[in-house]
C-alpha cells in the first residue's frame, strides 16, 4: 500500500505550510492567505440586505396559510389598511393579473408535470406558510401587527405528507393532473443479467429525511425603483440568474433591473432560488412607488425556505461471492413539496450518475419519480442530489460486505477504479478525469488507527460492553463544478454551466477582477486575488475582486454546486492569460522587437536574452496614456473570458468515522473522524480546510440530529432553532484531515471542487458507524437522524442478542432480500 | 413610551421605545448599529451576542427598556481605532469564520468565556460556546481562533490590526505589555483579571 500511497501527492500539512513569509508575487497559489474578506466580517462593518436603508422605505410582512391544504375562499384586508402606520395591504387577488408564476428552469422529461405557481395564493394553498396576504407599513412592527387585522377564509382540503400515500389511487390531489410529477429513467448494460443468477443481492431501502438547510443569515430583500429602473437588493447566491428569471416572471425588462447580493450570510443551496417574496417585492414596489423591505424570522424561514433531501430511495447490488459488482439498481421516489422551484426535479438527477460511486460495474439502472405532497418545495441542499447518491451506495457496499464476512475497506478494494485506470469512464457514461483512491484510503486508515480500533472493537464485543464501538467507511468521488452546457442541455436544464470574468488593468497598475460568481462565504475575494497575483505577476494586495452585483458583474451563473473555483476561477485565469497576450504585444511594441521573443516573469516583459523590458504596471499606464500604440491596438490591457468546462469536476476521498454507540441508552458519540480528500491541485488549503470541515459538520448533522417533522396534517412541527437541531460546538468532534492531490486534468489549474465534499462523504461514514458497531445485535439499519431513541429502538427491536463475536453471525438477520 | 439612557460603544444614546422593543432592534433599527445581525426568534444562535455591562448577553433576549442605564460593547465597539481586539485577529488568523454571519456573536460570547477561563480547553471552548451557532466552518477553526485569542488576551495584548491584504503572520504578532491589557478589559468593559 506504500508505494500506491506515493502515488498521489500527501500535501503538507497547513500547519506546516501557511505560506506565510514568502515572498509576495508569483507563489501565491497554494499559499493559506488569510482571507480578504475578514476585515469587515470581523468588525461588524457588513452589509447584509437587511442593512440596507433607503429614504422613505416601508416594511412588508406576510400572512402566511395555517394549512397545508385549502381552498382560499374569501381574504380581506380592509381593516389592516386603516391601521397606524399601514400603507398597503392586499390578498393573492390583488396580483392575480401580474404576478406570474415562480421559474422551474429544469423540466427533467418531455412530460413533467409544471403546476402554476403564484408568488402569492389566489385559489388554494398547498403547504403551510404559503403567502396568502401582506402588509406595507411604515415599520417592521406595525406591519406584523397588522397582518392579525387580516381576515381569511378556508376550506380545508386533504392534506397528503407521505410520497408513497401520494400516489396512492384515491389520495388527495396536489394539483389536477395528480401528484406524479415525473419519472425519470436511465439505464446502461444489462442489468436484468447481471441480477440473473446473481450469488449475492443486496436489497436495501434508505430514507433521506427532509432537511431544513438553516444558512445562519434569514433571507431578506429590498426593492426599490425610479419609475424606469428597478434595483433588488437579496440575500441570493445567484444575483445573474435571479435577474434573468424574474424578467422573465414580472416582465421587468431585463436592462431595467438590477439586483445586488450583498454581503450573503450563507446559502447551501437554500439561496439558490427565485422566490416568491423576491417577485412581491418588485409588484409591491413598482405598485407603490417607494423602496420596500422584507426579512424573514428564522420560523418564518423553517416553513418557507426550500427544503432539502426528503427521498426514498430503494437500492439493490447484484454481486459475485468475492464481492465484485456486478449492477446496481436504484429506485427513487423525490419529494418535490407543493411546487417545483428552480431546480426542484433537477436534484435527484444531480444524484442518478453517482449511485455506481467509485466502482466498476457493467450495468447500471435508474428510476426517479417526482411526487407531489402538501409540503414546502424541496431543492437544491448541500450536495443536491450526490448526498443522497453516495449515502446508499456506500450503506449498500457496507451490507454487502456484511453479508460476505469481508472487510468494508477490503468489499471497496475489490470494485474500485484503480489509479491506472483513470481516465475511467463509468457505466454511468461519466469519464473520471483523474483520481487516486488507494492513496486517500490509505492515507486515511493510517492516520485513522484502522486496525487499532477494529481490535478494539473486537475486544468490546467480547466482553459485551454496553459501550459498543462501530467503525464506518465512506470512500466517495462525486461530480460536481457544475457544468458543461452541452451536458446540461442533454438534461433539459433551462441555461449553461459557463462561467465569465472580466480583468481589468487600471492606469495605477493595480487590477480589478470582476467574477461572474457570487461567494457567500467561501472566499473567491481571497482565492481569485492568488490566482490573478500569479498569473498576472502583481502582488496579492494589489488585487480586488467584484461580485455580485449585476450593474458591476454584468455576466456570470453564480455559485452553487462546487463551481466557483472550477469554472468561475479557471475564467479569472484565461482572463489573465489574455491580459497577458495584449501585454506582451504592447510591450513588443516599446522595445521594438518582436513579441515572440518578448519573456514573461514576475510581473515583468523582457526582451529574450536582455535586462530591457517593462513591468505590467508600466504597460497599463502605457495603454491607458495611449500615446504610443501599435496600430490598430485598442488603449486597453482588459479582457474578459467565458469559460464552459469540458467536463465536471471529480473530487473524491476516504472518509472513517468510529462511533461509540451505548447500547442501553442509544446515545451515539463520535469518537474520530478522518477524512482524506482529494480536491486535486489548492489554491488556498486553509479555504480547503474550512469547507471541508463545515461540509462534514453538515454531513454529521443529518446524520445524527436533524430532520423536519410533519404531522399528518402537514404541519411543520420544527419551526424554530429549538426544535431543528442544528449541532453546536458541543455536538461536533474535531476532525482530523488530510489531502491527497491528483491534479485534475479537465482545467488548467488542475482543480476540483471542494464545497460540498465534506456533505457528501460524511453522512454514510457516520451512519455505518453506528450500524457497524451494532451488527452483533442484528441491527442492519437505523433511520437518520441516529437520535437515541431511534438506536435504542433498533436494539429493541433486532432479531438478534448481542453476539461474541464478528458480523457473520448476525447473518441470518440480513436475510431479507439478502443472499440467494 | 418611555424614556432609556442607553451607552453603546461609547456613545450614550436617549430614545423613547415601546416597551416591546428588543434590545437588538434598538441597536439595528433605531441606532444604526448592524454590525450586530439577528439570526433566529428563539434565543438559540447567538448571532446576536453583545456585552451588556461587561458580561455578554443575547441582545434578542433582552428589552430594549431592560438596557436602561447600562453600557453595551457591540462588535463594533470592540477595536481602538485601527487596532482590532486580540478575539478579532484570533479569528481572521485561524480562518475561524467563512460567511461570517455568527462571527460578531461568537467573539462577543468568546471574550466573555476567556473572562471566566483565561486558557480554555478545547472541551471547555466548545462548551462554552454551545449557544452560538455557526453552519459554515464545523467548529474547528473557531476552537483554534478562540484558543489563541485568549492566549493573546493573556498576553495582554491589543490585537494590532493589520491590513488584511497582508494577513497577520502567528508568529509575529506584536507582543505589548500588560498596560494594553488593562486598555482592552476597559473596552470591553470586563473587570481587570490576573491571568
Amino acid at each position: 500500500m506504500s508505494e500506491q500511497l506515493d502515488a498521489g501527492l500527501i500535501a503538507q500539512r497547513i500547519a506546516e505550510d501557511d505560506g506565510l513569509g514568502r515572498p509576495s508575487a508569483g507563489h501565491e497559489v497554494g499559499r493559506a492567505r488569510r482571507r480578504k474578506e475578514d476585515a469587515r466580517l470581523v468588525t461588524g462593518r457588513t452589509t447584509w440586505t437587511d442593512n440596507v436603508q433607503l429614504p422613505g422605505m416601508l416594511y412588508v410582512a406576510f400572512l402566511r396559510s395555517p394549512m397545508a391544504h385549502a381552498r382560499i375562499i374569501r381574504v380581506d384586508v380592509s381593516a389592516a389598511r386603516t391601521l397606524p402606520g399601514v400603507v398597503a395591504a392586499y390578498g393573492g387577488a390583488d396580483f392575480a393579473g401580474e404576478q406570474g408564476s415562480l421559474p422551474c428552469a429544469w423540466p427533467v422529461t418531455e412530460d413533467i408535470v409544471i403546476p402554476d405557481h403564484p408568488p402569492m395564493a389566489v385559489t388554494e394553498v398547498r403547504y403551510v406558510g404559503e403567502a396568502v396576504a401582506c402588509v406595507v407599513a411604515t415599520d417592521r412592527f406595525k406591519a406584523a401587527d397588522a397582518l392579525e387585522a387580516i381576515e381569511v377564509d378556508y376550506e380545508p382540503l386533504r392534506a397528503v405528507v407521505d410520497m408513497t400515500e401520494a400516489l396512492a389511487e384515491d389520495a388527495p390531489k396536489v394539483h389536477e393532473p395528480g401528484n406524479r410529477a415525473f419519472t425519470w429513467k436511465f439505464a446502461q448494460g444489462d442489468v436484468d443479467a447481471a441480477f440473473r443468477d446473481a450469488p449475492v443481492v443486496i436489497d436495501r431501502t434508505y430514507v433521506q429525511q427532509r432537511l431544513i438547510p438553516t444558512a445562519m443569515e434569514p433571507r431578506a430583500v429590498v426593492a426599490s425603483t425610479d419609475g424606469q429602473t428597478f434595483t433588488l437588493y437579496s440575500s441570493t447566491q445567484i444575483p445573474h440568474v435571479l435577474r434573468v428569471m424574474l424578467a422573465m416572471t414580472t416582465g421587468i425588462p431585463e436592462h431595467r433591473l438590477r439586483v445586488i447580493a450583498p454581503d450573503v450570510g450563507g446559502g447551501f443551496g437554500s439561496k439558490l432560488q427565485v422566490t416568491a417574496e423576491e417577485v412581491l417585492a418588485l409588484l409591491l414596489t413598482r405598485r407603490l412607488g417607494r423602496p420596500v423591505k422584507w426579512t424573514e424570522s428564522r420560523s418564518e424561514g423553517n416553513l418557507t425556505v426550500h427544503h432539502g433531501r426528503d427521498q426514498l430511495q430503494r437500492i439493490s447490488i447484484a454481486a459475485e461471492r468475492d464481492g465484485r459488482i456486478r449492477g446496481v439498481k436504484v429506485d427513487l421516489l423525490a419529494d418535490m413539496g407543493a411546487y417545483l422551484m428552480l431546480v426542484t426535479p433537477g436534484v435527484p438527477l444531480l444524484g442518478a450518475f453517482m449511485y455506481g460511486g467509485i466502482y466498476k460495474m457493467d450495468a447500471y439502472d435508474f428510476t426517479c419519480t417526482g411526487v407531489f405532497t402538501t409540503k414546502m418545495p424541496t431543492d437544491a441542499y448541500r450536495g443536491a442530489g450526490r448526498p443522497e447518491a453516495t449515502f446508499a451506495i456506500e450503506r449498500a457496499v457496507d451490507e454487502l460486505a456484511c453479508e460476505l464476512g469481508l472487510d468494508p475497506v477490503e468489499v471497496r478494494r475489490r470494485n474500485w477504479i484503480t489509479h491506472e485506470e483513470f481516465p475511467y469512464t463509468t457505466v454511468c457514461g461519466l469519464t473520471y478525469d483523474s483520481g487516486n483512491y488507494e492513496a486517500a484510503t490509505a492515507r486515511a486508515l493510517e492516520l485513522f488507527g484502522y486496525d487499532r480500533l477494529r481490535a478494539e472493537q473486537a475486544e468490546r464485543r467480547e466482553r459485551r460492553d454496553p459501550v459498543q464501538l462501530g467503525v464506518g467507511v465512506s470512500t466517495y468521488t462525486e461530480m460536481c463544478g457544475l457544468a458543461p452546457s452541452r451536458v446540461l442541455g442533454s438534461l433539459r436544464y433551462g441555461a449553461g454551466g459557463w462561467e465569465h470574468a472580466t480583468v481589468r488593468m487600471l492606469p495605477t497598475g493595480k487590477v480589478e477582477v470582476v467574477t461572474g460568481t457570487s461567494p457567500h462565504g467561501q472566499g473567491h475575494e481571497t482565492a481569485w486575488s492568488q490566482i490573478t497575483a500569479d498569473a498576472l505577476g502583481v502582488p496579492f494586495e494589489d488585487v480586488s475582486v467584484l461580485h455580485g452585483d449585476t450593474a458591476v458583474s454584468h455576466k456570470g451563473m453564480d455559485t452553487y454546486g462546487s463551481r466557483s473555483l472550477v469554472v468561475g476561477g479557471v475564467a479569472v485565469l484565461s482572463a489573465c492569460e489574455k491580459v497577458k497576450d495584449r501585454a506582451r504585444e504592447l510591450a513588443a511594441h516599446v522595445l521594438e522587437a518582436s513579441a515572440d521573443d518578448i519573456e514573461f516573469s514576475d510581473g515583468s516583459f523582457k526582451v529574450r536574452g536582455t535586462d530591457e523590458g517593462r513591468t505590467i504596471q508600466e504597460l497599463a499606464l502605457a495603454a491607458f496614456a495611449a500615446h504610443d500604440l501599435p496600430d490598430g491596438f485598442e488603449p486597453r490591457l482588459d479582457a474578459e473570458s467565458t469559460f464552459d468546462p469540458d467536463n465536471f469536476s471529480f473530487p473524491h476521498g476516504t472518509h472513517l468515522c468510529a462511533v461509540e454507540v451505548d447500547t442501553e441508552t442509544g446515545r451515539c458519540s463520535i469518537r474520530s473522524y478522518v477524512a482524506v480528500d482529494d480536491v486535486g491541485s489548492v489554491v488556498n488549503p486553509l479555504i480547503v480546510e474550512g469547507q471541508v470541515h463545515g461540509g462534514i459538520a453538515q454531513g454529521v448533522a443529518q446524520a445524527l440530529f436533524e430532520e423536519a417533522v410533519h404531522d399528518a396534517e402537514g404541519n411543520l412541527l420544527t419551526t424554530t432553532m429549538a426544535d431543528y437541531l442544528i449541532p453546536s460546538a458541543s455536538d461536533l468532534p474535531a476532525f482530523v484531515t488530510d489531502r491527497t492531490e491528483t491534479p485534475a486534468t479537465s482545467n488548467p489549474l488542475g482543480v476540483k471542487g471542494v464545497g460540498e465534499a465534506g456533505t457528501i462523504a460524511s453522512t454514510p461514514a457516520v451512519v455505518n458507524a453506528i450500524v457497524d458497531a451494532l451488527r452483533p445485535y442484528g441491527v442492519r439499519d437505523v433511520r437518520m437522524p441516529c437520535t437515541p431513541e431511534r438506536v435504542w429502538r433498533a436494539i429493541a427491536e433486532a432479531p438478534a442478542r448481542p453476539a461474541a463475536t464478528g458480523p457473520e453471525e448476525s447473518e441470518s438477520a440480513i436475510s431479507e432480500g439478502g443472499a440467494r | 413610551m418611555p424614556r432609556i439612557t442607553v451607552g453603546v460603544d461609547g456613545v450614550t444614546y436617549e430614545e423613547e421605545v415601546e416597551p416591546r422593543l428588543l434590545l437588538v432592534h434598538l441597536l439595528r433599527d433605531r441606532l444604526g448599529k448592524t454590525g450586530t445581525p439577528i439570526g433566529c426568534d428563539t434565543g438559540n444562535c447567538g448571532a446576536c451576542t453583545v456585552m451588556l455591562d461587561g458580561r455578554s448577553a443575547k441582545s434578542c433576549c433582552v428589552l430594549a427598556v431592560q438596557a436602561d442605564g447600562s453600557e453595551v460593547v457591540t462588535i463594533e465597539g470592540l477595536a481602538r481605532g485601527q487596532e482590532w481586539h486580540p478575539m478579532q485577529t484570533a479569528f481572521h488568523t485561524e480562518h475561524g469564520l467563512q460567511c461570517g454571519y455568527c462571527t460578531p456573536g461568537m467573539i462577543m460570547a468568546a471574550i466573555d468565556l476567556v473572562r471566566d477561563d483565561p486558557d480554555p480547553s478545547e472541551e471547555a471552548v466548545r462548551e462554552g460556546l454551545e449557544g452560538n451557532l455557526c453552519r459554515c466552518t464545523g467548529y474547528a477553526t473557531i476552537v483554534r481562533a478562540v484558543r489563541r485569542g485568549a492566549r493573546e488576551m493573556a498576553r495582554g495584548e491589543t490585537g494590532a490590526r493589520t491590513p488584511p491584504e497582508t494577513g497577520p503572520p502567528p508568529e509575529t504578532e506584536a507582543q505589548s505589555g500588560a498596560g494594553a491589557r488593562n486598555g482592552a478589559e476597559a473596552r470591553n468593559g470586563a473587570e481587570a483579571r490576573t491571568p
